[in-house]
């Protein structure tokens, strides 16, 4: 069942991944390790940017999904530059979480996938991001105690009127939605 | 008198400058003011759709990304924002709707559904880039007034105005911003962190991983000798300058340094006043840095 499910994996992941701009060149990857070493946070994920590669070819996908590794990239673009195969491993992480989103390899404990999905949410609403609602959202989901750590600095905000309690919302709202209605269909 | 700058842009602010970087706005529309830069207010913009929408709705971010450049094209003049990850994310749907056409054809069906449309007539610009590259040495010190005297600034760019498509400046090495600070008085050191990431959102989804990245920029700058931080990213202003204590009790270091926004450190020279810059904002203190400069 596990075998299935990996290359069922494998085989979404590459057809999305062939279809951004750019995407077949992850084919001449050469396992150099560039990008792992570029990475902000590679040390602390169970796969690197070389490791996830790796995996792919070894139909091994489920395990870095299961893992906490893909959300670990902060979209610094350091590998994407440096890449000697052209390779933009930035997109590949994009493809990645949304791969795991698909698949339900989002929980609780993703906390940075739950922000992500908190933020679409809000900005979906009100076509423009609120910061005081994507927090209570994010935390809503995830860890209502974390949110206290953070009362110090919301109340420091606060006093300097940098944090709003109203959103600001866009005028065509509608039009919004109906753009992302169609823009659902097309994805 | 000041003969006024010509060129006039289209300003898309985004969402962090309506609020929590609202000082960063404040002292960008001041600083574009006292320069004779004509910035013409894009009328219900909406969210960028910048990393975290990307990060699960890819499609559906362009989307968000063209309808803003559908409404500036209507204007025509470039597109220029100071938000790090707004331009990153205007810039890359424009390339990506330039290069793909199957992505066009699903970006401009989008725009369609809601009544709008997008040609690809428009150049997205970061608003450092223009002071620097379209006004220049000469009309900039033109401009300033009071110089700033031995003021040692780490530069730092953060991650996403020059990566990754390095098309303004070198994507690890840039010099622009130390131009400009060489410029209004100030010493931009060689700062090792200038585009090494600060942990972005990071910081608050893995506080101990955004903590250890932005507290090693913290350390480099205050061993390097710095006397603040130049910031052109709001996420990265608010990462620098919010968890300084934190990160000090934490690392058994002393991690304080002010950060200020290059926009705020340029219209100091500019002798606007602290209040036109928005200075009271800032979470650092920032009197050393407003008296590092010239009578």
């Amino acid at each position: 069942m596990e075998a299935v499910e990996a290359a069922q994996l494998k085989q979404t992941f590459l057809k999305d991944i062939y279809a951004i701009p750019d995407g077949e060149r992850i084919k001449q990857c050469q396992q150099c390790g560039t990008c792992s070493g570029s990475c902000p946070t590679s040390s602390r994920m169970d796969f690197s940017p070389r490791e996830i590669i790796a995996a792919l070819r070894a139909g091994m996908l489920d395990r870095v999904l299961q893992s906490n590794t893909v959300w670990l990239c902060s979209s610094c673009y350091s590998c994407t530059v440096r890449c000697p195969a052209g390779i933009k491993f930035t997109d590949v992480m994009y493809e990645l979480k949304r791969l795991g989103k698909r698949y339900g390899f989002i929980n609780r404990k993703s906390t940075t996938a739950q922000f992500a999905r908190a933020f679409v949410k809000t900005v979906d609403r009100h076509g423009r991001n609120a910061e005081g609602e994507l927090m209570l959202r994010y935390y809503l989901a995830t860890s209502p105690f974390k949110g206290l750590g953070q009362l110090g600095l919301s109340l420091r905000m606060l006093l300097k009127k940098r944090l709003p309690f109203r959103p600001h919302r866009i005028k065509q709202r509608k039009s919004l939605q109906k753009m992302i209605a169609e823009a659902k269909k097309g994805a | 008198m000041i003969a006024p700058s010509t060129k006039a842009y289209t300003y898309y602010p985004g969402c962090s400058l309506t609020s929590t970087n609202k000082a960063y706005d404040i002292s960008t529309r001041n600083v574009a003011r006292v320069l004779g830069i004509e910035m013409v207010d894009l009328e219900d913009w909406n969210c960028c759709g910048a990393t975290a929408y990307t990060a699960i709705r890819e499609h559906r971010s362009f989307v968000l990304s063209a309808r803003n450049l559908a409404l500036a094209e209507k204007i025509g003049h470039d597109l220029v924002t100071v938000c790090a990850g707004c331009y990153l994310a205007l810039h890359k749907t424009n390339k990506y709707f330039a290069e793909d056409s199957r992505l066009r054809e699903n970006i401009r069906r989008a725009l369609q559904a809601g009544g709008e449309d997008y040609h690809g007539g428009i150049r997205v610009r970061h608003f450092l880039d223009v002071l620097v590259k379209d006004l220049g040495e000469e009309v900039i010190c033109r401009h300033v007034v009071r110089r700033f005297q031995g003021l040692k600034v780490a530069p730092y760019y953060g991650c996403q105005i020059t990566r990754p498509f390095g098309d303004i400046d070198d994507p690890e090495f840039p010099v622009g911003m130390s131009r400009l600070l060489r410029w209004i008085g100030a010493e931009p050191l060689d700062f090792s962190m200038i585009t090494k990431c600060c942990g972005g959102m990071l910081m608050i989804t893995q506080p101990e991983v955004g903590r250890e990245l932005t507290g090693e920029i913290l350390r480099q700058a205050r061993a390097t000798g710095a006397d603040c931080i130049a910031t052109a990213c709001p996420l990265c202003q608010i990462n620098l300058e919010a968890y300084q204590r934190k990160i000090s009790s934490q690392h058994g270091c002393d991690c304080n340094i002010p950060v200020l926004y290059f926009s705020q450190l340029l219209g100091i020279t500019l002798g606007l006043n602290p209040k036109n810059i928005a200075l009271k904002d800032n979470l650092t203190p920032y009197e050393a840095v407003f008296a590092a400069r010239s009578a």
